[in-house]
């Protein structure tokens, strides 16, 4: 079983010594001449006003959070799609119940606007 | 059932060897012409003639602009995180190219040294690998935006992550009624499903699946109309602002394989793979190392099974230039309400309604095949119509911002549509011209 991923290892190693290659490759063939201008911070030609790495919408976060809830919910179902056939009429009530239960979730959510962006 | 030999030792280590780096170096190739054909296509729909200086009809303009981005300077802005800097493209870069590994691209090829699968590597976990391997391309854009510490690229890429994140979860949803039908995650079993089993592509019985596949694949990918992470009226270029030189040419590298891996997946998800239709002599699978269930394999039917492949896939790259000059750019609360509000509950009222339509069909004592697929594909056009007609456009998608929207309808005498006095204007300007 362990040896089909042999194959994905090696394309793993041809795709990163691709990789660092170009980097390296194109670090020593161009030219580097810096200047104070040329290393600012591209601001379309205004000069930058503060720091970038400041707080930033709290939503981005929010999203993500919710992101983890619902991607878990479909690795669970997918583990349940694969044999639903065999479990049948059984199996499908109680994945009904699961996907009940995150949709109160996620009306709960909608209904708090965590999902609103304006 | 035929016995075409295992492939043992040496020629397994070379026939492997060759596989790695034929469909290494075939996305590479394909990616560079992509940027060229990319540039073709748009210049065939706004009536252009595009790049054609360069060799016969353009056709060295990849190796011109790959040559040129190796040899131009490179800039490390100022307070830039250096290491996260110059890691980022290696990181978009490396998920986007072996991701192809596990998908199925020909019939298996017989040798005289045995039987040699027309797959990288057929994982038993399938599109797991797939999905696991796609979600690590969020952290290229992430940490490009946040290295910068460019503003525009910081949007870019926080942009790029929710929004990638959001469609995750439909992409994931929108799998799972193959799952019931495959019964298995191998991308192998669902080809053979498609062509064999059931006989029907799923992009029949599964249409509204494929519906929300295609909509998630685009925003995955960063494409049009989902391009927000790049856009550039708003953010110059997003998340790659900084970078130039070879460090910009891979995040381009990145995109355009991950569109090939994009159109490939929905080629074998949906279109039966590298399946020819109606024709059985292709049908086959490979059930263990050298022995294959169904028609004989061939050399022949290998070559014409990838031609297959190659005429879908590319189908659907061209959609995705298609769609890039015909759609216009989301507004980003736009993306996240069809993407939260739309197409999850969507995807799971289907995914509901299509077990409970497959488990009736299975009570009812259907047999597995092509009646099967075709009631299926009946069934499924409740939901699609129910979907085309319920998703009110003008609400989900449409032009108008929200606060307008809350302020009530327009006062009587104003039109949304027409100044009161543009015709006096048009005339005004042709007087002028």
């Amino acid at each position: 079983m362990l040896e089909s991923y042999v194959p994905i290892l090696i394309l793993l190693g041809v795709t990163l010594a691709n990789a660092v290659g170009m980097v390296v490759l194109s670090h020593l063939v161009s030219p580097f001449r810096p200047t104070p201008a040329k290393l600012e911070p591209y601001e379309s030609g205004m000069t930058p006003l503060g720091d970038t790495r400041e707080r930033f919408s709290v939503k981005f976060y929010m999203v993500a959070i919710l992101f983890i809830v619902f991607d878990l919910e479909t690795i669970f179902l997918l583990s349940w799609g694969v044999v639903m056939r065999s479990l049948g009429w059984q199996g499908f009530i109680a994945a009904l119940i699961f996907i009940v239960v995150l949709t109160v979730g996620m009306i709960y959510e909608w209904k708090k606007g965590a999902l609103e962006w304006e | 059932m035929h016995d075409m030999g295992a492939l043992t030792g040496a020629p397994w280590l070379i026939a492997m060897l060759i596989k790695v780096l034929v469909v290494f170096f075939g996305t590479m190739v394909v990616v560079a012409l992509l940027t060229l054909m990319e540039r073709k296509v748009s210049a065939w729909m706004q009536d252009r003639l595009g790049p054609n200086r360069v060799g016969p009809g353009g056709l060295l303009q990849p190796a011109a602009d790959g040559l040129k981005n190796i040899l131009k300077e490179e800039t490390y802005p100022a307070h830039a995180s250096k290491l996260f800097f110059v890691l980022a493209p290696m990181l978009a870069i490396g998920p986007a190219l072996i991701t192809f590994a596990v998908i199925p691209f020909a019939a298996p090829l017989p040798t005289p040294w045995g039987l040699v699968d027309m797959i990288v590597a057929d994982l038993p976990i399938g599109i797991l690998y797939i999905l696991a391997i796609t979600s690590l391309g969020i952290y290229g854009i992430v940490m490009a935006g946040w290295a910068s510490n460019n503003k525009y690229s910081f949007l870019g890429g926080l942009r790029a992550a929710a929004q990638m994140v959001s469609y995750e979860v439909s992409l994931g949803l929108s799998l799972i009624p193959i799952f019931f039908l495959a019964g298995n995650v191998t991308l192998t079993q669902i080809v053979w499903s498609q062509q064999q089993e059931l006989g029907w592509w799923y992009a029949f019985p599964l249409g509204l699946s494929f519906l929300f596949f295609v909509i998630s694949a685009f925003a995955e990918t960063n494409r049009l109309p989902f391009d927000v992470a790049e856009a550039e009226s708003e953010l110059v270029t997003g998340y790659h602002t900084e970078y130039s030189s070879m460090k910009f040419s891979m995040f381009f590298i990145a995109e355009y394989s991950n569109m090939v891996t994009a159109s490939a997946l929905m080629a074998t998800l949906f279109l039966g793979g590298w399946d020819i239709p109606f024709f059985t002599f292709d049908n086959m699978r490979v059930i263990a190392p050298g022995i294959v269930e169904g028609a004989e394999p061939a050399w022949w039917k290998t070559l014409l099974t990838f031609g297959a492949f190659g005429i879908k896939t590319l189908f659907f790259i061209f959609l995705f230039m298609w769609v890039r000059w015909t759609v216009p750019r989301f507004r980003y609360d736009q993306i996240m309400h069809l993407g939260w509000k739309v197409l999850l509950p969507s995807a799971l009222a289907y995914v509901t309604f299509m077990a409970a339509a497959i488990l009736t069909l299975d009570t009812l004592g259907v047999p597995f095949d092509f009646w099967y697929g075709l009631i299926l594909t009946g069934v499924n056009l409740v939901p699609t119509v129910l979907f085309l007609v319920l998703i009110d456009r003008d609400r989900v998608i449409g032009g108008t911002a929200p606060a307008a929207r809350r302020s009530g309808p327009l006062p009587q005498g104003i039109t949304a549509t027409r100044r009161p006095n543009a015709d006096a204007n048009v005339e005004r300007e042709n007087q002028e011209a």
